[in-house]
């Protein structure tokens, strides 16, 4: 039963769509479009308050593979965590 | 300041970092009051502003980025600007983030408020190449619209004009309200007109929106208050469960053709000073190493430039108030004149001296937050605080913890999240204050001679290596390694403003006296008392009964003399009381050779215990009091205190036989 969320769990972060792929895996100096938000309602509220909507571009500021990321929404810099970045789900540009 | 009631009220509202508290001290001065929102713990700053013998109430709403009930703050912000009604509702924005500021606008303009705009840092975007048409954007808007540079005080006063011209014509407010999109305008409206007048003070439409965005505490009251009606809406909003991101699309879109005209970008590519200088602030190492040269210069300007304010006022002030006190009360009995002297102006005293200390402190503090780097310092900080289930925000408050503990814990609230906010509070008070560092400085010297700096280094590090311990044990045990979501806005960097910071130190330093002053006097009078019954001498007091009865116990730290069990008692008063408690026990009242009289009864060993129980042990009592506010809890704040009473002694007798076992127990 715990090994089966587990995989659901997976599976959310991954890619779910071709050609999408969290904000995570972008490079530093990599842009993407935004596609989809996938956490809870809350944090999705967040973000979107942030700038953070579906179509919108996002320029990788600075990812160094762990720690946080750092963003350029609506030029606004925004520091992201590593798991509320998995959320965002993006189209590289 | 005038008595006369205020003919209006203007509410200033804007998201963070817009420099909207630039605006609200440029306007209301030092003619502010700043507590708490009724029964909130969220800052609430009212202020007066004076024109033409016109007196208006300022209301600086909290920062928020919408009106979502996303925080505590948002929901404060909304409910004052329907319950309450201001006359007009100034927004201040960013004219270097626009776009993502003009949400919010989006948001206030679909409520029943009169809105003015002011759009600041007009300097600072124009160095980013951004130029902002504010006649264009206020033509589109429809509502008036100033250019502002807050930090240099201009259009602050057009600004207000706009607002006072707007009270007295209301026909020039024609504002081109953000519409929904096509395809949830019918079930908006019949979600309103189910709502029709069922809801006292909140409008329909804008309830029905936030129906629509899934607000979860509009849901609630409109289940409370309209039961009849919740049926039917319930199920329409179950089958337009995608208009959540709609709604905010829909805003964003109307913020697309509010700016297309009246912002001019410069090409992409172009690379500002923000990014030249985050290339150092934000880099992982780099970073870090900026940030203990920063903590190396707070240190520094401490003892160079506080810690002779604070000997001059002690050496100086003090002693003069004491001997003026004495001769006055040359006749009355001893006793008397031992409480004003020993307990009361002793306590003042200690708040008193150690107001330097804090205003060097918050100049840096305020400096950094005004120049948008103090935001930098909870990025690179967010990978350590998640070794503890914190992110990098839980790092502010503890960074102000180095200076005051009281503030910190204050400074906690900035945390959104419950869980996250109450284990930032019970770790602020690891992080060793100015005071116990006083402490610290003052008898290391005299312990371990030319080793004193090693030891001292060693204290802070093993300090802040136990509070990552107790961080994890907590966050692992307690909460069981939840966390929550890191999401922070940078500032662009700017050139500070000596107003704001001012009026940051000011604010700040007053409130520590004001939280800190009636209960370290108290505290105060009662050790005195303690100290003193019941024939008058330390000696044989109850006091040093209860040391004595101790002795047992701090035998097993190397702490066998009751007078060091009696000094360590008292820092519960306040951190640096500790030396004037062995001043007073080791009979040695100017403190003149004090640190070496007391090295000379203690071992390595047990001088090591002695500066690590010091540093760990239970908050002072000003912090106790801001926990108990803070947390609400009076469970939260007795283990707060235990765990560090559990903490201090375990540590100290750990030290204590270890260096016996390495053979410094002499």
């Amino acid at each position: 039963m715990k090994q089966r969320s587990k995989y659901r769990k997976l599976e959310e972060f991954g890619p779910s769509q071709p050609g999408q792929i969290p904000l995570s895996s972008l490079k530093s100096g990599e842009r993407g479009v935004v596609v989809g938000l996938s956490g809870g309602r809350g944090l999705t509220s967040r973000l979107i308050s942030l700038g953070f909507t579906p179509g919108t571009e996002v320029t990788l500021l600075q990812n160094y593979g762990r720690g946080p990321l750092l963003v350029t929404v609506r030029d606004t810099r925004v520091a992201l965590g590593r798991g509320e970045a998995l959320k965002v789900m993006v189209e590289a540009l | 300041m005038s008595k006369t009631e205020p003919s209006l009220t203007i509410a200033l509202a804007g998201q963070p970092n817009v420099g909207k508290s630039t605006v609200f001290n440029m306007l209301t001065g030092l003619n502010q009051h700043v507590g708490n929102w009724p029964g909130k713990t969220v800052e609430q700053k009212t202020g007066l502003y004076m024109r033409d013998g016109q007196v208006i109430r300022i209301v600086d709403l909290p920062g928020t980025y919408s009106l979502t009930a996303n925080s505590e703050e948002e929901r404060i912000a909304r409910d004052f600007l329907l319950r309450e009604r201001p006359d007009i509702v100034i927004v201040i924005v960013n004219a270097a983030a626009l776009e993502r500021n003009l949400y919010l606008v989006a948001e206030l303009m679909s409520m029943p408020v009169w809105v003015v705009v002011g759009v600041n840092m007009m300097d600072v975007a124009e160095q980013a190449g951004i130029h902002v048409e504010t006649n264009v954007l206020q033509a589109a808007l429809g509502v008036p619209v100033v250019p502002l540079v807050a930090s240099r005080n201009q259009g602050v006063s057009e600004l207000m004009d706009a607002a006072l011209r707007l009270v007295k014509n209301p026909a020039e407010f024609t504002p081109n309200r953000p519409e929904i999109r096509a395809e949830h305008r019918p079930v908006l409206a019949e979600i309103s007109s189910l709502l029709n007048g069922k809801i006292p003070l909140y409008p329909g439409d804008w309830t029905a929106i936030k129906l629509l965005e899934g607000d979860v505490e509009i849901t609630e009251m409109v289940r409370g208050s309209a039961p009849e009606a919740w049926d039917r809406i319930h199920t329409l909003l179950k089958q337009h469960e995608d208009a959540f991101l709609d709604v905010a699309g829909g805003r964003y879109e109307w913020v697309g053709r509010m700016v297309r005209a009246a912002v001019v970008k410069p090409k992409t590519g172009a690379i500002s000073l923000t990014d030249r200088l985050d290339k150092i602030a934000t880099h992982p190492f780099w970073g870090l190493v900026l940030l203990l040269g920063i903590f190396g210069l707070v240190f520094w300007l401490t003892y160079t430039v506080a810690m002779p304010a604070v000997n001059w006022l002690n050496s100086q002030v003090i002693i003069s108030i004491v001997e003026s006190v004495r001769q006055v009360l040359a006749p009355a009995p001893a006793w008397l004149t031992s409480l004003l002297v020993d307990g009361l102006i002793g306590g003042a005293g200690t708040v008193l001296t150690f107001v330097p200390i804090l205003v060097v402190f918050f100049a840096v503090l305020g400096l950094l937050e005004d120049i948008g780097y103090l935001a930098r310092s909870a990025y690179v900080m967010d990978r350590f605080m998640h070794w503890m289930g914190l992110h990098g925000r839980s790092f502010l408050p503890m960074f102000i913890g180095f200076g005051c503990n009281v503030p910190g814990v204050l400074g906690a609230r900035i945390v959104e999240e419950k869980r996250a906010r109450l284990l930032t509070i019970l770790l602020t008070p690891l992080v060793p204050c100015s005071a116990r560092m006083a402490v610290i400085a003052f008898l290391t010297p005299a312990f371990f001679g030319q080793n004193a700096a090693l030891v001292t280094w060693g204290l802070v590090a093993g300090n802040l290596v136990l509070l990552l311990l107790i961080g994890i044990a907590i966050n692992r045990g307690v909460f069981r390694g939840a966390r929550s979501a890191f999401i922070m806005e940078m500032p662009l960097y700017h050139l500070p403003n000596a107003r704001t910071i001012g009026l940051y130190v000011w604010h700040n330093t007053w409130a520590f006296v004001k939280k800190a002053g009636g209960i370290i006097m108290l505290a105060s009078a009662t050790v005195w008392l303690l100290a003193y019954l019941p024939n008058g001498d330390v000696q044989g007091s109850l006091l040093a009964g209860f040391g004595r009865w101790l002795e047992p116990a701090g035998r097993w730290l190397g702490l066998g003399d009751w007078r060091l069990i009696v000094a360590l008692l008292s820092s519960f008063v306040a951190k640096e009381n500790t030396i004037a408690s062995l001043g007073v026990l080791y009979g040695n009242e100017a403190n003149l050779g004090l640190a070496e009289k007391v090295a000379r009864t203690l071992t390595p060993a047990a001088a090591l215990a002695f500066l690590v129980v010091q540093m760990t042990f239970i908050p002072c009592v000003a912090t106790v009091a801001v926990i108990k506010q803070e947390t609400a809890s009076w469970k939260w704040t007795a283990f707060s205190v235990g765990l560090l009473l559990f903490v201090s002694f375990g540590v100290a007798v750990l030290v204590y036989q270890l260096s016996r076992v390495m053979g410094w127990g002499g």
